[in-house]
């Protein structure tokens, strides 16, 4: 018995089983997501106490079909169940099951057994069984499968127990294999496999062989070992089709025996929603409206908790200049890490209800129709019905919605999605676009009811959805990636959320982005205030320089100070950034105090809002006075004396904001999705040629 | 003869005759669309592809250009 140590179990189940639910009954909040070595995939896993004595760490699997991957999310689970030197490599499997489809899930569960894993067959839902009119002989279902079953309802909470009471006994469960691949197939070809891997069993060392591909993590002797072997690629399809066909045999066999199923199906309600939501009228207008509902939602419900969170962290920013004592170290903690941490928090509720929104459709099976129903438009773009959850996903942060995108199977299908996520106008980007419209545009009413400023801000969404459609076609026409449609996706049955797994999906999303993204964006944050408050030896003695210069005009002491602060601003190291960078940004209509903006927010976007801030804030008397919004639309130019932020220059930075790549988050993940740098700089210099050229153009011709 | 899925209508059902291996993924496979099953088409996208089918007990939807290579023959 693994007294000391921890017992690994693997979670593995076809999608929509209800795998999760029966993980989160298990690990409660226990939970944390990590990241699988050298991959980026997400790794669920989660604490549970197994016996008084027994402790295990329960690993999630991304829901699969079958072992043989044809998606990234599913590449885990084969890496995860062949590689034993991961620390995930479990001690025993749970195969989670569904009882109505239960021949598909035990082909799976054939594939496990085969492995010789210590496993057990978890049916669920099982308390649907009357309902549905099925009976299963468990006893003789065990006998045939040489395995233990439990039925349980992980949303009822029903039978999770005895599960754990039989893994106590994991030790002592069957590990015979239940196919016997070699004698159906080629007896001659996998009697080799056996002799030249005896260390292995038959189904895993035909695995090696067939999915060398997704096998990154074999030593350099085993691989060629297996290479080796290197059968056509026409016999593996063959042998694996041949394969397949024999599971399903056994599988028909054992069935027949055991599960019976009375066809007198009750009422349907799934083809009957199935017409609805899938109409080609009321289909279209269905996800129109659901589409609607969550922007409006991500509006309405996130900008009380934004304004909330907003004048929190500007009052405990105050509260801390004004109680601790006063240097550096202070002025570090509430310029620099205050405000850098508010900049993550005030995006928490936006990234929350949109999460809420997704999870919701996801569990009620409606998310599938709607892949349905847009699969042949979005393949006109060069993209799949899949991308849309994504491209949805990205008006939140282009940071999850690319990692959603690892579902897409088809890998030219994929990269657009990737490559065009980032126009899609994120929530990053709405404190830029809300201030900058705010000195602009007028805030009138046109029409009696279309809000001037509203408009400009639908605008700007369309935009950017018709920036990422464009490209997308561009891509489609440009990139010469040749593939086979792998597109099979399952229509899972309607059902009713449930309240727990949304509630933890959007923890889990939200917390993924608060250590990614905002790890990032609180660093540059640092750097930021850093910059702007060291600089070279004139920034050092900026009072003296002031003093001497404008002695002969006899200043009061309150415009000398301001005087000295903005010369020690332009003196700055990030200051000094800003003048070298003057002529190139001067055509789009910026100066150089917006120059150090944008820098700094070529980082991050949202970093732009709070740059100004800091700048016109050390510009003024180094004391806060009046709102961002106030402070810029009272900057003038100063050789013209106009208004900084007139409608030329807020129009081409606005567009600016629309088009450029301005995220080293999304550039970091993109470069570990697609394992290259090629895309994220081709992203890089693309989106930022196209952003510079539009606001060039946009300025020319407003001013 | 020379019926696919593609050639079926709402509602009609055929029995998987054969295909091209090549041209079908795998895991289409695995889900259980082998020689010998029952497949119904249960509906078909607004714009004609892809198109939703239950076969062997599951419910999937497949597109249109997979849906042509799987050779069935119509019940009647």
């Amino acid at each position: 018995m693994k007294s000391n140590s921890l017992l690994n179990i693997a979670l593995v189940g076809n999608p929509n089983t209800g795998k999760t639910s029966l993980f989160n009954q298990l690990t409660g909040l226990n939970q944390k997501v990590g990241n699988y070595p050298g991959i980026t995939v997400d790794k669920k896993q989660g604490r549970c106490k197994i016996s008084e004595y027994l402790t295990a760490e329960i690993t999630d699997l991304p829901g699969t079909y079958s072992i043989n991957p044809t998606t990234l999310d599913e590449t885990i689970v084969l890496e995860t169940l062949l590689n034993e030197s991961n620390n995930s490599y479990p001690d025993l499997v749970i195969v989670v099951a569904e009882v109505e489809n239960l021949k598909r899930n035990l082909f799976l569960f054939s594939q496990i057994k085969d492995l010789q894993f210590p496993s057990i067959l978890v049916i669920n839902m099982s308390d649907q069984m009357i309902r549905k009119g099925i009976t299963i002989d468990i006893e003789a279902l065990k006998r045939e499968l040489k395995s233990e079953i439990i039925l349980i309802s992980a949303r009822k909470n029903l039978g999770i127990d005895d599960l754990k009471r039989e893994i106590e006994n994991y030790e002592n469960w069957n590990t015979e294999p239940i196919a016997n691949i070699s004698d159906k197939i080629d007896t001659v070809f996998f009697e080799t496999i056996k002799t030249t891997f005896p260390e292995f069993s038959l189904y895993k060392s035909w695995l090696l062989i067939t999915q060398q591909k997704n096998c990154a993590f074999l030593s350099s002797e085993l691989y060629q070992k297996i290479t080796a072997f290197n059968p056509d690629s026409e016999k593996v399809k063959k042998y694996q089709h041949k394969e397949t066909i024999y599971r399903y045999q056994i599988i028909n066999e054992i069935l027949k025996k055991t599960y019976a199923v009375d066809k007198n199906e009750a009422t349907d309600l799934r083809s009957r929603l199935d017409k609805i939501l899938t109409h080609k009228i009321y289909g279209y207008i269905i996800f129109f409206g659901v589409l609607m509902l969550i922007f409006q939602s991500i509006f309405e419900w996130a900008s009380l908790p934004m304004d909330l969170i907003d004048s929190l962290f500007a009052n405990v920013s105050e509260l801390a200049k004004t109680n601790l004592p006063k240097g550096t170290f202070t002025n570090l903690i509430a310029e620099g890490v205050i405000p850098g941490i508010g900049g993550i928090v005030i995006f928490i509720p936006q990234i929350a209800i949109l999460f809420l929104f997704i999870a919701t459709l996801e569990e009620t099976g409606y998310m599938s129709r709607v892949v349905f129903l847009m699969d042949k438009i979005m393949r006109k773009f060069g993209m799949s019905g899949k991308s849309i959850i994504p491209l949805i996903s990205g008006t939140a942060c282009a940071i999850p919605a690319i990692m959603a995108s690892r579902n897409i199977s088809d890998w030219k299908e994929r990269l657009i999605t990737i490559l065009v996520i980032p126009f899609t106008t994120c929530s990053a980007r709405l404190p830029v676009y809300a201030i900058l419209i705010a000195l602009i545009i007028p805030d009138e009413r046109i029409f009696g009811i279309f809000n001037l400023q509203g408009l400009t801000l639908m605008g700007l969404y369309l935009l950017g959805f018709a920036a990422a459609i464009s490209s997308a076609i561009l891509l489609h026409n440009v990139l010469k990636i040749k593939t086979q449609s792998l597109f099979v996706i399952e229509m899972p049955n309607y059902k009713l959320p449930s309240f727990k797994n949304v509630f933890y999906e959007v923890v889990e999303k939200t917390k993924a982005f608060i250590f990614g993204a905002g790890k990032i964006i609180l660093a540059l944050s640092i750097i930021l205030w850093f910059l702007a408050s060291n600089g070279s030896e004139k920034f050092k003695n900026a009072a003296e320089y002031v003093t001497t210069q404008e002695s002969a005009k006899h200043l009061n002491d309150d415009v000398l100070n301001k005087k000295i602060a903005s010369y020690r601003l332009e003196h700055s190291y990030i200051g000094t950034m800003g003048k070298v960078i003057e002529p190139v940004i001067k055509p789009m209509g910026y100066d150089w105090k917006i120059g150090i903006a944008l820098i700094s927010s070529f980082a991050a976007r949202e970093v732009f809002i709070g740059a100004l801030a800091t700048i016109y804030n050390v510009g003024s008397d180094g004391v806060g006075s009046g709102t961002i919004k106030e402070r810029m639309a009272a900057e003038v130019d100063s050789v013209t004396g106009e208004k900084r932020f007139n409608f030329a220059t807020g129009m081409s930075l606005l567009l600016f904001y629309a088009f450029a790549m301005q995220c080293i988050g999304t550039l970091a993940i993109v470069k570990r999705e697609t394992k290259s740098w090629k895309w994220p700089i081709l992203q890089l210099t693309g989106m930022g040629a196209l952003a510079y050229i539009v606001s060039v153009i946009t300025y020319t011709i407003l001013s | 003869m020379g019926d696919t899925i593609a050639n079926l209508k709402i509602g009609e059902i055929g029995i998987i005759q054969d295909f091209c291996l090549d041209a079908i993924p795998l895991n289409l496979l695995e889900m259980g669309c082998l020689p010998g099953k029952e497949v119904r088409l249960l509906q078909i996208a607004p714009l004609k592809d892809p198109l939703y089918i239950k076969v062997n007990g599951s419910h999937l939807a497949i597109r249109i250009e997979t849906a042509k290579q799987i050779n069935i023959t119509k019940l009647r």
